[in-house]
């Protein structure tokens, strides 16, 4: 009963910076119709500016530090490296991503070397819940996750950007004719991915305290599989995928014999998923037209 | 030069590799002792051709991403690996040996590249991209949690050790093999097929193109060579350990192919041989914390040259200084490079603005190009 909890509690934090880091891909793929390959690597540098601000001994700094920090990089990237591609092929515009991502892990290699940084940002210790022993950080993890993901919907609904983001991401070029500065609309959402991977970096660094240039590849792969799973371009569609996702890594590493393979079988749910529902469990079907 | 029907510049890559081979066998085979180092860069060379070239076949030419080929790369070098060592004893370490390693580990790659490439039919660039990486990372994992008596699991898989003075000659030849294959198929009806998939996949499949045929056929001969190349590189590297063929594996092979230029064989062999030897001659100068510049190379690689390439607002710019004409007009027509069609493709617009429609004229000129978008 103590490790079903556990195990449940494990899964759901989690699962909730999956679905934060996967909020960043769906909405930046929804709305520019780009993989950001370097979103992952968004929560690498969020973790070491976490562990730059950290120098100050203010844990509140250094969050605040990494937010902004990785929302002016996530604008740059998009000034720099996307931008100048808009309107040439997919691929074109994939390959690039990639490169800024790859350009981004050696670049913090090169500052930080390559021996992870050790950082402690907060230690909220533990608790005693239902005869388990649970980290108090897994649940800020998940408070804050729901609060985050809360507002974002909201947001997203009821504010006049939140409404023009969801009509560039119908139709671009009607929302242009409506007046929507779409340009603008892009940044934003950059910026908000951006800030939303600067936060999973921090519980990232809460739930194991090392940053390293590599931190954000392997979250920030497996967030895109939750958005792929919830149906890429849909916000549900995201929380849902990464939860989901969460409850399986925290299943799948409580069993021992299938523990080694957890990668393994996350990916390969992923391409089971894809083969019986291609736009995943949340997507909308897009007939191509000619 | 043209004699017949034989025209020079589609068979140079042939003849200036086989060339190189004669040379450098006969040399080898005449008693040369060519230092050891010199060997496996040669190796190494010719591993990474045949890996870029086959990637090229679905990046260049299906239009699609791969970023798997490692992982594909992966199972041929563990199945040809393991086939050799169980087959050493039974028939000793020949060129028979070699070649059923080599069937086997072709063939392992060729049905996960069918694996690969069902869903591939199903799917379209970013999801296709993710399905093959994480395909790679599959692989990966299940190779390094494998048994020690089986695959060896993490401390990797120990291969016979071959001849290096005739080893990189095999290479070599199989580079040839995998030129004569590809080069060909991509020559043929059936690559102008892949180019048509690749230019518009609706527009092929309303003018009869078997889009699932040629989809599978370009993924699974792609894999199979990128299985070939893993035999390859077990028989080269003595051990095979999948912590090797990682993601960033699969990057630097797609480095290879984006550097040569998409849609270019010859490019990609270049590309190949230039990054093999640039590796390590990189890997001598940095060394520790200063490797890394590598990757911050490869990394500034791949966004400056896609941006160049592709960028819309640099267009003008491309056509005035266009950086690569001389290269054009060595291969402009071969038909394996449909020249900059795919720009043009590219700037039709999808849904027609009111100023198009207001300027469009009625005597029909070049919009005649678009007429199938």
């Amino acid at each position: 009963m103590e490790q079903i909890f556990s195990t449940l509690v494990n899964g759901l934090s989690l699962g909730g910076i999956y679905a934060m880091i996967a909020l960043g891909y769906t909405m930046v793929y929804g709305i520019a119709k780009l993989l950001n390959f370097a979103h992952g690597d968004i929560i690498m540098v969020g973790g070491y500016l976490i562990y730059v601000g950290m120098a100050t001994q203010m844990p509140l700094a250094a969050v605040l530090l990494a937010v902004v920090g990785c929302v002016v990089l996530g604008i740059c990237i998009e000034k720099v490296a996307y931008r100048p591609l808009r309107g040439a092929s997919p691929l074109a515009v994939l390959i690039t991503a990639i490169g800024v991502s790859y350009f981004m892990q050696s670049m913090a290699q090169i500052i930080f070397g390559s021996a992870p940084k050790m950082v402690t940002v907060y230690d909220f210790g533990a608790v005693e819940l239902f005869g388990a022993t649970i980290q108090v950080s897994s649940l800020v993890t998940l408070a804050v996750a729901t609060v985050v993901m809360t507002v974002l919907t909201l947001f997203v609904k009821y504010t006049r950007t939140g409404r023009a983001m969801i009509a560039v991401s119908e139709d671009n070029g009607a929302a242009q004719l409506m007046g929507i500065d779409v340009n603008r609309i892009i940044t934003i959402t950059f910026a908000i991915g951006s800030a939303l991977a600067a936060l999973a970096g921090l519980f990232y660094l809460l739930k194991a305290p090392a940053v390293s240039s590599t931190l954000g590849a392997m979250p920030g792969i497996k967030a895109f599989t939750a958005a792929v799973i919830g149906g890429i371009g849909s916000i549900p569609g995201a929380m849902l995928g990464g939860i989901l996702l969460g409850m399986i890594e925290s299943v799948s590493y409580k069993i021992t014999a299938i523990a080694p393979y957890t990668d393994a079988i996350e990916f390969s749910i992923l391409i089971l998923i894809l083969l019986v529902r291609p736009t995943g469990f949340l997507g909308k079907k897009r007939r191509e037209k000619v | 030069m043209k004699i017949g029907n034989f025209k020079l510049r589609h068979y140079i890559n042939y003849i200036v590799i086989g060339i190189l081979t004669l040379v450098l066998g006969t040399m080898s085979l005449t008693g040369t002792r060519f230092d050891n180092s010199l060997l496996f860069l040669l190796e190494k060379v010719a591993i990474s051709i045949i890996l870029a070239v086959s990637l090229s076949l679905v990046v260049g030419f299906l239009g699609e991403l791969s970023l798997g080929h490692a992982g594909f790369m992966c199972v041929g070098a563990y199945l040809g690996g393991k086939v050799a060592t169980l087959l050493v004893p039974m028939l000793g370490n020949g060129p028979l040996t070699f070649l059923i390693a080599l069937i086997a580990g072709a063939g392992a790659a060729a049905i996960c590249g069918i694996i690969i490439g069902i869903p591939a039919l199903r799917l379209r660039g970013d999801y296709l991209a993710i399905v093959t990486l994480a395909f790679g990372e599959i692989v990966k994992s299940l190779f390094q949690n494998s048994s020690d008596d089986s695959f060896g699991g993490s401390l990797g898989l120990e291969t016979p050790r071959y001849d290096k003075h005739y080893l990189f000659i095999l290479a070599f030849l199989l580079v040839l093999v995998t030129l004569a294959v590809i080069q060909n198929l991509i020559r043929s009806k059936h690559g102008r097929a892949i180019t048509a998939i690749r230019d518009n996949e609706i527009a092929a499949l309303a003018s009869g193109t078997n889009v699932t045929k040629y989809k599978l056929l370009a993924f699974t001969l792609s894999a199979a060579f990128a299985g070939v190349a893993g035999v390859l590189y077990s028989y080269s590297n003595y051990t095979v350990q999948s912590a090797k063929f990682g993601y960033n594996y699969s990057i630097e092979i797609l480095v290879m192919v984006v550097l040569g230029g998409m849609g270019s064989i010859n490019g990609s062999i270049l590309a190949a041989a230039l990054i093999t030897w640039l590796n390590t001659k990189l890997a001598t100068v940095l060394t520790g914390d200063l490797a890394v510049l590598q990757n911050l190379l490869y990394a500034l690689i791949l966004i400056v040259i896609v941006i160049y390439n592709n960028a819309p607002a640099l267009k003008g710019f491309r056509d005035k200084y266009n950086l690569g004409a001389l290269a054009e007009k060595l291969i402009k027509h071969d038909p394996a490079r449909v020249k900059d069609d795919k720009a043009k493709w590219d700037v039709v617009p999808t849904k027609i603005s009111m100023d198009e429609i207001l300027s469009v004229d009625l005597v029909p000129q070049d919009h005649d190009q678009g007429g199938s978008k």
